[in-house]
């Protein structure tokens, strides 16, 4: 059980990557907003799309590490 | 202590048996389903109710079906553009049920969409609309052709998006759901009173109405890419 505990922790460790890809992007959104705001729903857009695809990542660590923990 | 609280947690994570329906050996009907039956009636009463005569002026709660209407209009037509109108239904009553379900949690019931029997229908039902949609507006050569674009060997990985694209829609609500939900029942242990009413505001309400958008958004894209 221990074991399956520490697994399930470097799982969850995908959230890392995670959290620097949407801080990136929202970075680059928000230098962009400020450069043309009149683009603001576009970019808006793109940016959902892009953190949506970059947070699928850090949702599988979680539910690789779920089932880790209570798949048995 | 530790014991118990994850035993908790554990308890709370896994659908609970509310009643069996006494056919076929018994049918268990789980919470899900339980609150599932909930937001249908919410939505059909409110739907009955707001459509009542219905004015060229609007007034009152024509008003407020008149903007969600319009706005779903307005997304479908900034993503797929004037043939998106078709999914209006569709993407609309996703929006409606999704928004309902993800917040249902600041009333104290489970989300249903925190099970993933709920969140893999919901993605199996995007993707037969994606393929039907594709089959119609292509015709049934042409949607199997595009298939091997834009490259013959990118085949196989053309049908594996078939299964993934709904793997990936079902997962991401999934996850985000019952990990906000897993956080917010370890600060009500944590802290029983004042800090989770702040958490929930960001864990029930923002996350939610983000995910409804990323899901409804997604599924619109995926319209997009199969009917042009």
């Amino acid at each position: 059980m221990s074991i399956g505990i520490i697994a399930a922790g470097i799982a969850v460790l995908t959230g890392i990557g995670a959290g620097i890809g949407i801080g990136i992007a929202t970075g680059r959104a928000t230098e962009a907003v400020a450069r043309q705001p009149e683009a603001k729903d576009e970019i808006n857009k793109t940016l959902l799309l892009g953190a949506a695809l970059a947070e699928a990542t850090a949702i599988y660590g979680l539910v690789v590490a779920l089932i880790i923990l209570f798949v048995k | 202590m530790e014991h118990t609280l994850s035993r908790e947690i554990v308890e709370k994570i896994n659908p609970q048996v509310v009643f069996e329906i006494p056919v076929f050996g018994g049918i268990p009907v789980t919470e899900t389903v339980v609150v599932t039956w909930f937001i249908m009636i919410i939505l059909i009463v409110f739907a009955l109710i707001a459509v009542r005569n219905f004015k060229t002026v609007p007034e009152g709660m024509q008003n407020v079906v008149e903007i969600i209407v319009d706005s779903i209009y307005k997304f479908l037509k900034g993503i797929i553009g004037e043939e998106g109108k078709v999914f209006a239904p569709y993407i609309g009553t996703i929006a409606l049920y999704l928004t309902i379900a993800n917040t249902i949690a600041i009333f104290g019931f489970t989300p249903p969409t925190k099970d993933l029997n709920t969140t893999a229908a919901l993605a199996i039902m995007s993707i037969v609309l994606v393929i039907g949609a594709g089959i119609k507006f292509k015709g049934f050569k042409s949607w199997l052709g595009s298939f091997k674009e834009p490259v013959w060997f990118m085949l196989p990985l053309n049908i594996l998006e078939l299964f993934v694209k709904p793997l990936s829609l079902s997962m991401r609500l999934f996850g985000n759901i019952l990990g906000s939900f897993v956080i917010m029942e370890l600060l009500f242990h944590v802290v029983p009173l004042g800090l989770p009413a702040v958490f929930s505001i960001y864990f029930d309400i923002f996350d939610g109405l983000i995910q409804m958008v990323v899901f409804i958004f997604l599924t619109s894209l995926y319209l997009k890419e199969v009917i042009e």
